[in-house]
């Protein structure tokens, strides 16, 4: 389970302090899959890296008794000078795990061949997501966090993400963030809509995503569904 | 109040956690700063000799003035020595957190086994290449063996201790504050002639050796230079002194770590 109970994060900046969560709670038990919406620099990366522990709450609690990941198919938990094995010898090290039985899954799932023998910094950006998202699947936590894991890659390593994720590990707990609708529609059974520094629950998709339609002012055309797409 | 609740894990296997994140840290940071290209990691401590090397000839032709009828070489050595372990320290921990920030997301890696690890790498580096100039030198004859290598030993100790409550500390402020980067290499600059490495305290006047005193590296270099030559260096330093500063020092560098950790941003 993992707890927010009433969350506050103020960040200082020049133009003095931003309130960027106001008192942020839910519960978040194992097979719960929470979807999160919300506009560019809503707060829901600060959200995922107070889950994560790697940033501090300004205040409220956050408890967890399950291992939470850190956010998924990110590229910076690397160092880009190291090579893609140097990083999963570091993982490894860093969690425990058996580096051999790692390194055959990576080289399996990553299909990055002899490159994972040469630094990072040499990758593409679907190589390196590619590289994340295996690394971040030798650790077996109870609770993923995932921001924007559709963002890069091809199809092939979006369908082997998904099967990773919501195939072989469906009863684990995950947060998503993603500005794809229907990716948070098809994989969560919770959601929430994050704005102004408040999040609002929902159990119901449509009306979740009604509501946030609402509030970032987004209008359909006339028509809408059905609209005919404009030719110059 | 803020809080993050977790299951408290045992004392042992905490440590077994610290351990295993400090050797992963050092190796990831000995490749990144080494590589594995020609010496690879050799030059942790190739780097510090070829300075030691470089500023022992230099003195040695110059035939610079230090006060004491010690051989230049044994001079030079001892007091360049010192001033890489307790410079270094500082140097590498500045800095330090915004390039491992990432490292943030991995919750059993805390800000100060950043610190740590550089920390053990610059002791290692500094420490192997003064012990190897030192057989060397003593091989060659232009040295002699230190007369008390526990005074060496310990002297030495002094330094590191002090250097790396400094390094912490700095290294945390910088995070917080540009102005510690900025200030930190001319500081540096200016504290190497009084740092006791260039000069006995023997040989100065009484008033300057009062002042020269009240700056820690001071009693470690004597201590070395004592533990080296014995009563021919006519060493002045006081335990009783820089042992409760380095205290001090450590604690405060401690507070400035848990200040920092509590609000570190990761990227």
């Amino acid at each position: 389970m993992i707890r927010l109970t009433d969350v506050r994060k103020v960040y200082h900046t020049r133009f003095g302090s931003n309130l960027v969560l106001d008192g942020v709670g839910f519960e978040l038990h194992m097979g719960e899959r929470l979807g999160v919406l919300g506009r560019n620099g809503a707060g829901k990366s600060t959200m995922v890296r107070l889950i994560s522990g790697a940033e501090r709450p300004t205040s409220g609690r956050i408890e967890r008794t399950m291992s939470v990941s850190w956010p998924l198919a990110f590229g910076g938990a690397f160092q880009y000078m190291l090579t893609g094995v140097d990083n999963v010898r570091f993982i490894s090290r860093v969690y425990d795990q058996d580096f051999h039985r790692n390194l055959a899954f990576v080289e399996d799932f990553s299909e990055l061949g002899a490159y994972l023998r040469e630094p990072v910094r040499t990758y593409s950006s679907g190589m390196r997501a590619r590289l994340a998202f295996a690394i971040s699947m030798i650790i077996e936590f109870d609770c993923f966090l995932i921001d924007e894991v559709g963002a890069v890659g091809d199809e092939r390593f979006h369908a082997r993400c998904n099967h990773e994720l919501f195939g072989k590990r469906g009863d684990r707990a995950m947060v998503i963030i993603s500005h794809d609708a229907a990716y948070i529609r098809d994989n969560c059974n919770r959601f929430a809509v994050l704005h102004g520094g408040k999040l609002v629950l929902y159990d119901d998709f449509e009306i979740a995503y009604a509501d946030f339609k609402e509030l970032i002012g987004w209008k359909p055309p006339p028509g809408w569904p059905n609209v005919e797409v404009p030719t110059a | 109040m803020a809080s993050t609740f977790q299951k408290q894990p045992s004392l042992y296997s905490s440590f077994r956690v610290q351990c295993r994140v400090l050797g992963a840290l050092l190796v990831r940071e000995m490749l990144t700063r080494y590589g594995r290209h020609n010496i690879g990691f050799l030059w942790l401590f190739v780097e510090p000799m070829i300075f030691t090397l470089g500023v022992t000839a230099l003195w040695t032709a110059t035939k610079s003035v230090h006060g004491s009828d010690l051989p230049i070489v044994a001079f030079a050595l001892t007091g360049y020595s010192s001033v890489l372990l307790w410079r270094n320290m500082p140097g590498r921990c500045i800095g330090a957190l915004w390039s491992n920030l990432s490292l943030m997301y991995h919750r059993n890696i805390k800000v100060l086994d950043i610190y740590l690890a550089r920390l053990i790498l610059e002791f290692g580096g500094a420490t192997i290449s003064f012990a190897t100039l030192s057989l060397l030198f003593i091989s060659i004859g232009w040295l002699e063996p230190p007369q008390d290598i526990m005074k060496v030993v310990a002297g030495w100790l002094v330094i590191a201790w002090f250097g790396s409550a400094l390094a912490i500390a700095l290294g945390a402020l910088s995070h917080e504050s540009e102005l510690v980067d900025k200030l930190w290499h001319p500081a540096s600059y200016l504290i190497f002639p009084l740092s006791g490495s260039a000069f006995m305290v023997d040989a100065l006047p009484k008033a300057a050796q009062d002042i020269v005193l009240y700056i820690p590296m001071v009693h470690g270099v004597e201590m070395v230079r004592e533990g080296y030559f014995g009563n021919r260096a006519h060493a002045h330093y006081d335990l009783g002194y820089v042992i409760p500063f380095s205290l001090v020092l450590s604690f405060v560098a401690l507070m400035i770590v848990r200040w920092v950790a509590a609000r570190v941003v990761p990227e």
